[in-house]
Parts: structure tokens; sequence; C-alpha cells
């Protein structure tokens, strides 16, 4: 099957069973995407699938001949510098996970106005053992607001 | 996980093999096979096929392909102006992302979240008929209060399917037309049996009624959100000149399937549409429960839940 990750083409000849988080991380040497849970319950492992969030510990592989992914890795984005800005992180574990995710988001809302309890419900599916939670939505509330 | 064969569907004529199970966003189905509690030997993907449209119907309804994305559902513009209540339950459900990959049809087909079905090592009706319920003495906080049985207590998960049910949908498959009050059946003594559908029926949409009134969805949970439901409220009411002139109710998290409540609705109809007569239509309904140790708080709760609901409406 053909993926495009990051841009950069990859032929590749999976157990059917593999999912595309194992995909990238075991396969490809994409590690910046987490497994958490490995059962959708965190968000760790959040990815953008031709422009859109995804779990990517839920999706098989083989479905996605053809497809498009895009992982912290071949990220660049305000929210990126905004995470540093305003301290996002702790650990550190669930960053790339929140990052797509808020990249994501931010698509998705397409420039709506999001006051803060907008903001958590949105993203709502990333956890972070961490708390970093207010300094996350600082920094997506910043880049939201340009 | 076991292995399995994989194909892709690409056309609505194709026939499944025996021993094939569909695959659509696979937030269910995946999350089962690594569990074990799903062993499919044939999956086909049904993503391919050309079920991803939402399309106005003749009748003012609304037809919503098998295959379009949860997300792209709640914020469709003719959802959110007709059928709000249907965009709040879907808003309502999972995060961001796995509504991005759930769809229309995989919703409604999704399993119970009761932890034992969950658990391949535990004894379940639904894994193997036969070897038991372990809910009913044990962890059944979040299970049936209506419409179990000794043989399962499982509840139905979805948030949709309980708007849907509200909205009086209709299910189309490759074979027929069945009321989506008609998919699901109880568990009796046949718990593993959860829809009438047969072996390699494929669901193509789901069709909606011209809108009936203001409608509205209120999802009870354990945190803000990211949580399945311990008990939801969908209704759909239209009042003249102070009284219930037509009203739809479904409960959510308290049976088997979304519950519509019949009971509750005949009660209201031609009645003042005030909280009192609200209250006196879910307890109606709610005559019927058969709580166990640990859920009898969701009488309670649906009970004050579809007094608001409906308060907020009329
Ligand atoms: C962490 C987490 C939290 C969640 N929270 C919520 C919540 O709060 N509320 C809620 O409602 N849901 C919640 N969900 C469940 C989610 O909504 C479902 O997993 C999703 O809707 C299933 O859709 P899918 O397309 O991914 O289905 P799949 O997993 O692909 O399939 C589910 C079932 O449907 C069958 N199927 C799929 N398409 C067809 C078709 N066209 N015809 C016939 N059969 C078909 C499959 O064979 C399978 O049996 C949550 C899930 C997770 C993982
Ligand atoms: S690892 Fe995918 S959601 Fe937790
Ligand atoms: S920073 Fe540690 S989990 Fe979020």
């Amino acid at each position: 099957m053909d993926l495009r990750v990051n841009g950069e083409p990859h032929s590749l000849d999976l157990d059917p069973r593999t999912t595309l988080l194992d995909a990238l991380r075991e396969h490809m040497g994409l590690t910046g995407a987490k497994k958490g849970c490995d059962h959708g319950q965190c968000g760790a492992c959040t990815v953008l699938l031709d422009g859109r969030r995804v779990n990517s510990c839920l999706i098989l592989a083989v479905t996605l001949d053809g497809a498009s992914v895009t992982t912290i890795e071949g990220l660049s984005h305000p929210v990126q510098e905004a995470f540093l800005e305003h301290d996002g992180f702790q650990c550190g574990y669930c960053t790339p996970g929140q990052i797509c995710s808020a990249v994501g988001m931010l698509a998705e809302a397409d420039g709506a106005s999001l006051p803060d309890a907008e903001i958590r419900e949105r993203m709502s599916g990333n956890l972070c053992r961490c708390g970093a939670y207010p300094n996350i939505v600082a920094a997506i509330r910043e880049v939201a607001a340009r | 996980m076991k292995t399995f064969t994989y194909r892709t569907a690409t056309s609505l004529d194709e026939g499944l093999e025996p021993g094939a199970t569909f695959l659509a966003g696979g937030t269910n189905l995946v999350d089962l096979m690594k569990l074990g509690v799903a062993t499919p030997d044939v999956l086909v993907d049904v993503t391919k096929l050309p079920l991803d449209e939402v399309s106005d119907r003749p009748d003012g309804g609304l037809r919503i392909g098998a295959g379009v994305r949860n997300s792209d559902l709640a914020v469709h513009p003719r959802v959110r102006q007709d059928y709000p209540v249907l965009s709040q339950a879907l808003l309502a459900g999972a995060s961001g992302q796995l509504r991005n990959m759930a769809t229309t049809a995989g919703n409604l087909l999704q399993r119970t979240r009761c932890r034992y079905f969950m658990d391949a090592t535990m004894p379940c009706n639904k894994h193997e008929p036969g070897s038991g319920c372990p809910a009913q003495e044990g962890d059944h906080r979040n299970l049936a209060i209506l419409g179990g049985s000794p043989s399962c207590i499982a509840t139905h998960p979805s948030d949709m399917a309980v708007a849907l049910t509200a909205l009086d949908a209709v299910v189309q498959t490759d074979r027929r037309s069945l009321a989506l009050g008609d998919l699901y059946v109880l568990p009796g003594s046949t718990p593993e049996q959860e829809t009438v559908l047969s072996h390699g029926e494929l669901i193509t949409s789901v069709d909606l009624p011209d809108p009936r009134g203001k409608s509205a969805y209120r999802k009870v949970r354990d945190r803000a959100s990211y949580a399945f439901a311990v008990g939801s409220v969908a209704a759909v009411l239209r009042v003249d000149d102070g009284t219930v002139a037509d009203v739809r109710l479904a409960f959510g998290a308290v049976a088997p399937k979304p519950w519509r409540a019949y009971r509750a609705e005949e009660a209201l109809r031609g009645r003042p549409a005030t909280r009192s007569s609200f209250l006196e239509a879910a307890d109606a309904e709610l005559a019927a429960a058969t709580p166990l140790r640990d859920n009898a708080y969701k009488i309670t709760l649906i009970r004050n839940l579809v007094a608001s609901v409906l308060e907020g409406l009329a």
C-alpha cells in the first residue's frame, strides 16, 4: 500500500492488523505520535489524516492506501510556538497529540470565536496527565485570536 | 489481535462472503478486535462506497448516508437548523478526533460498553450464550433499568441513536427499510442477538421525516466531556396555546436500546405544557423500571432530565 506521510511517499507491506500508529512508530521511525491508551481514550496518538484530526491507534493502516498523513514531525504551525511561549506542557507526552489536535480543531472552527469553554470542549479528546490544561488553553486561545 | 483477511468493497452489489464483517470508521470494531472481543475472519472496508452524502428528501426530510462521518453530520446546515437534537447529540458524543472517523451506521451498531462484555476473559452471555452475566451482581452502575433481562442488562451507548429515535428515523439497508425502533431487539434470553439485521446486510442510509417541532438533547456524564452518558434525553416538542400538541421522547444509557418513551408521550399529548405534567409523564414511563442495587439513581436522573429538557422547549 502507498501512504504519503509528511509529504513523503511510502510504500508499505504491512500485516493488516497494523494500526496507523504502529505503522508510523515501528515501520517509519516516526515516534512523535505517542501511544497512551491504544483504545481511543486519550488522544496522545492524534495525527492529521487528509487534514482532519484522528486517533491513529484505532485506524488500520491498510485502510489508508493513497491517503496523506501529517504527524507532529511534519507540522509547522503557530500552535507549536504558542505551546513553547505559554509552557503548554510538563512531561511532554501528550504534546504531539495536543498540537495535532489543536491544528485540526482550529481548521474545524474555521475562524469562529472560541471562548475558553469552547476550546476546552473541542480539545476534550486530548488528556494531559500532568494537568497542563490552563496553559494548553492559553496557547490555543492566542493562536485562535489571530 | 486475531488475523483476518482485508478487502475493500467498491460497489453496492458485490455480495458479502460468509464470515465477513463490515469495517467503517473502526472506532468501535478495531477497539473490540484489539480486546479479542470481536474476531472477524474477513474485514470488508465499506468506507469507499458512495454512502457519504446528506441529501434533501422530496417530503421535506433528510437522507443521511451510512458512511457520513459524525463530525460532518453534526455541522450540516440542515441538521443544525431543522434537527438540533441530532446535532447536539452528535457533539455530546466521543471527541473531535473520534467523530471525524465515526460513521452513521457504525454509530448505530456500536456495541455496549458493559465492562464484562469488553473483557474477553469474563463470562458474558453475548460472548458465549449460557456463560452468565456477572453484571447482575457486579458492576452495573451504568447498566439498564428498562428493557433488560436476567441474561443481560447491557446499555446501548450511542448518543446519536437516541436523537434519531426521537426523530422517528428510518434505516435503509441493501434489502429493506426499517423503523429505527425495529432495528434493535431487547436481550430476553438471547442477548447475543442485538438487531434484526441478517449477516451481511448493509445499512445504506438513515432517513429523517420532515421536522416536527422544536428539539433538544441533554446528556449527563461522569465528567464534563469525552465520556459516555449515564443518562440522556432527546425530545421533540410542539406546543399549541400552552398545550402539548405533539411530543417524542427517547432516553439514552438506560436500556439495551435507545428507549422510546411511548407511555410518557401518551401521557403528555393534549396536556398542559407544564413542569408538573412533564414529571408525571416521566413517571408514567419510569414506572416500568427494574433497577438493580447500584443504578436506581438513573430513575431520578431521567425524571429530572425529562422535565428540564421539555421545559426548555415549551
Ligand atoms: C473513547 C471513546 C469514547 C466514545 N464516546 C462516545 C460517546 O460519548 N457517545 C457515543 O455515542 N459514542 C461514543 N463512542 C463510540 C463511537 O461513537 C463509535 O465507536 C462510533 O460511532 C462507531 O462508528 P464507526 O464508523 O467507527 O464504526 P465501526 O467501529 O467501523 O463499526 C461498528 C459496527 O458497525 C458495523 N457497521 C459499520 N458500518 C456498517 C454498515 N454500513 N452496515 C452494516 N454494519 C455496519 C460494523 O460491522 C461494526 O459491527 C466513543 C468511542 C470511544 C473509543
Ligand atoms: S493512544 Fe490513541 S487515543 Fe490513546
Ligand atoms: S504534559 Fe505530561 S501528559 Fe500532558
